[in-house]
C-alpha cells in the first residue's frame, strides 16, 4: 500500500493505493484551506501539515490520527514586536533518527523542534544573519524551502533559500556559511554575479548513501555538488530547459536524479508534453521518461514540493502533482506512468506517507 | 469589561467558551488582552507585530470596527473571518 499526502489550495487529501491497484481518497483535512505541505514522520507515524489560513495565519499542525485530532504546534512565529510576521511554512523535514523536526518558511526562516513537532524554536543565527538585508524576496516570497540533513548527524544541514542561495551548518545551526560557489545567476548582470547572494534556488536534495553529493534545481540551471554543497557543477546539458522546480533522487543510487523541466518563459511543460527527465550518471546525460504521461496540449505547472518518491532501486515509485489538479505516478522508476487522480484542487505538495 | 464572543477554532482555543469578559479601552487592547488570557490563542487574531490579521473582522455592538475603535463596559465584541470566495 502506498499513501500519498497531497497538499492543495483547498485542503489536504490523503490517497491510498495498492501495489497494482487504483488510488482512492481515504480522508481529507483542513477543507478549503491552503495546505502548503504535508508529510508523515516515518518513525512515529505522526502527520504534519503546514496550513496558511487566509484568516488566522500560517500554522504547523500535527496529528497521530489520520482522520482527526490535529493540534497546532507552538512557537511557529517570528519574535513578537518586530516589523515582520510569518507568512508561510514551506517545508517540514525530520532527522533520520527522529530526534529533530525542522520547518522552513517565509520570510527566510528555519524552525527546529526537539519534542516531536509539538513546539518549535526559531533559528536565531539565520534570522539575524548580517547578510539578510541582501536576501531577495522573489515572486514566491522569501522562503526556506529545502532542508537536507546529513544522515546520522542532525547537526549538519544544508538549507536552500529563495532567493538567498544555499546555507550550510555543521554545528546545529549556531553558525552558517554560504555554499554558492559555481552557481551562475544569469538573471543578474555579469559583473554582479561573482558576489551575488540573492541566488534563487528552487530545490535541493541530498543523496542519502553519499551525503556529500547534492542536486539542485536553480532558477535557470541544474547543479550537482560533490563536496557537501560548498561548490556546484552545472549538469543541465541535455535537458530541454534548465528551468524547473522539484528534484527527486533514487536513494539507492547517488548518480540518479529526476527533474521536470518547464519552459523559462512561461514555466509550464514545454511543447505541451509532460516529461520527467532522469539521469543515472550524475548528470552527464539525461533520458526523457514520458510513457503514460500527457504528450499533447498539456501545459502544466509542477511546484517544488509536488514531486516525491517511495522505495528505491528497482522498487522506486515516483509521484508528482500539478497545479491543474492532476496527480501522476510511476511504479517502475519512471519507465511508465499512470494517472493517480485527475481532478484535485491545485496541488502545492505531494509526499509519500508510507 | 466588554463581552467578547468567539466561534469555531478560536473558541476552541479559548477554553471552549463562546463568551469572555475582557478589559481594554480599544479593540486592539482588548484583542491583546484576549490573547494574553489564553496562550493557545496567541498569534491567531493579532500577528507577531501586534497587527490585526488582514482578513479578520471585529464588530463592536454590530458595527465593523478598527483596531483603534474605543470599547466601553458591556460592549458586545464579535471576532469573525471576513467574507471570502474563490
Amino acid at each position: 500500500m502506498t499513501e500519498l499526502l497531497v497538499g492543495t489550495r483547498k485542503g489536504l487529501f490523503v490517497l491510498e493505493g495498492s501495489a497494482d491497484g487504483d488510488f482512492e481518497i481515504v480522508t481529507r483535512a483542513f477543507d478549503g484551506e491552503p495546505v502548503d505541505y504535508a508529510m508523515r514522520e516515518p518513525h512515529t507515524g505522526r502527520l504534519y501539515a503546514a496550513v496558511t489560513s487566509p484568516f488566522w495565519g500560517p500554522r504547523i499542525w500535527y496529528s497521530d490520527d489520520l482522520h482527526d485530532d490535529w493540534q497546532p504546534a507552538a512557537g511557529v512565529a517570528l519574535p513578537k514586536g518586530g516589523d515582520l510576521a510569518l507568512k508561510r511554512i514551506w517545508v517540514i523535514v525530520v532527522a533520520d533518527d527522529g530526534s529533530r523536526v525542522w520547518a522552513g518558511g517565509d520570510p527566510g526562516v528555519l524552525f527546529e523542534s526537539r519534542d516531536g513537532g509539538a513546539s518549535f524554536v526559531l533559528n536565531r543565527t539565520l534570522w539575524e544573519h548580517p547578510t539578510r538585508p541582501r536576501w531577495r524576496r522573489d515572486s514566491g516570497g522569501l522562503s526556506v524551502h529545502s532542508i537536507a540533513p546529513w544522515p546520522g548527524d542532525p547537526d549538519r544541514l544544508a538549507v536552500a533559500i529563495s532567493a538567498a542561495g544555499v546555507w550550510l551548518t555543521d554545528d546545529g545551526g549556531e553558525t552558517w556559511e554560504h555554499g554558492n560557489a559555481g552557481i551562475v545567476a544569469d538573471y543578474l548582470p555579469e559583473e554582479a554575479r561573482a558576489t551575488a547572494i540573492d541566488l534563487c534556488v528552487h530545490h535541493l536534495e541530498r543523496a542519502p548513501r553519499k551525503p556529500e553529493r547534492l542536486y539542485l534545481q536553480f532558477h535557470g540551471g541544474v547543479y550537482r555538488s560533490d563536496d557537501g554543497g560548498r561548490s556546484w557543477i552545472d549538469i543541465a546539458a541535455g535537458l530541454p530547459s534548465d528551468f524547473g522546480f522539484p528534484v527527486v533522487l533514487d536513494p539507492a543510487d547517488p548518480d540518479s536524479a529526476y527533474v521536470i523541466p518547464v519552459a523559462t518563459a512561461d514555466r509550464v511543460t514545454p511543447g505541451g508534453r509532460v516529461l520527467v527527465w532522469e539521469t543515472r550518471d550524475a548528470g552527464a546525460s539525461w533520458t526523457a521518461r514520458g510513457d503514460g504521461l500527457p504528450q499533447r496540449d498539456a501545459y502544466i505547472q509542477v511546484l517544488r514540493q509536488s514531486f516525491d518518491r517511495a522505495g528505491e532501486g528497482a522498487d522506486l515509485e515516483l509521484y508528482f502533482g500539478a497545479t491543474s489538479g492532476e496527480l501522476f505516478g510511476s511504479r517502475d522508476a519512471g519507465r511508465s506512468w499512470f494517472t493517480v487522480a485527475g481532478r484535485l484542487p491545485a496541488i502545492a505538495s505531494v509526499r509519500v506517507g508510507r | 469589561m466588554a463581552k467578547v464572543r468567539l466561534r469555531g477554532q478560536v473558541q476552541k482555543l479559548a477554553g471552549g467558551e463562546a463568551e469572555h469578559e475582557i478589559e481594554g479601552a480599544t479593540v486592539n487592547e482588548l484583542l491583546a488582552g484576549l490573547e494574553a488570557s489564553y496562550s493557545a490563542l496567541e498569534g491567531w487574531i493579532l500577528d507577531e507585530r501586534g497587527i490585526l490579521r488582514q482578513h479578520i473582522n471585529v464588530f463592536v455592538n454590530g458595527e465593523l470596527a478598527t483596531p483603534e475603535t474605543a470599547v466601553a463596559d458591556n460592549d458586545r465584541i464579535e471576532i469573525l473571518p471576513a467574507i471570502s470566495g474563490g
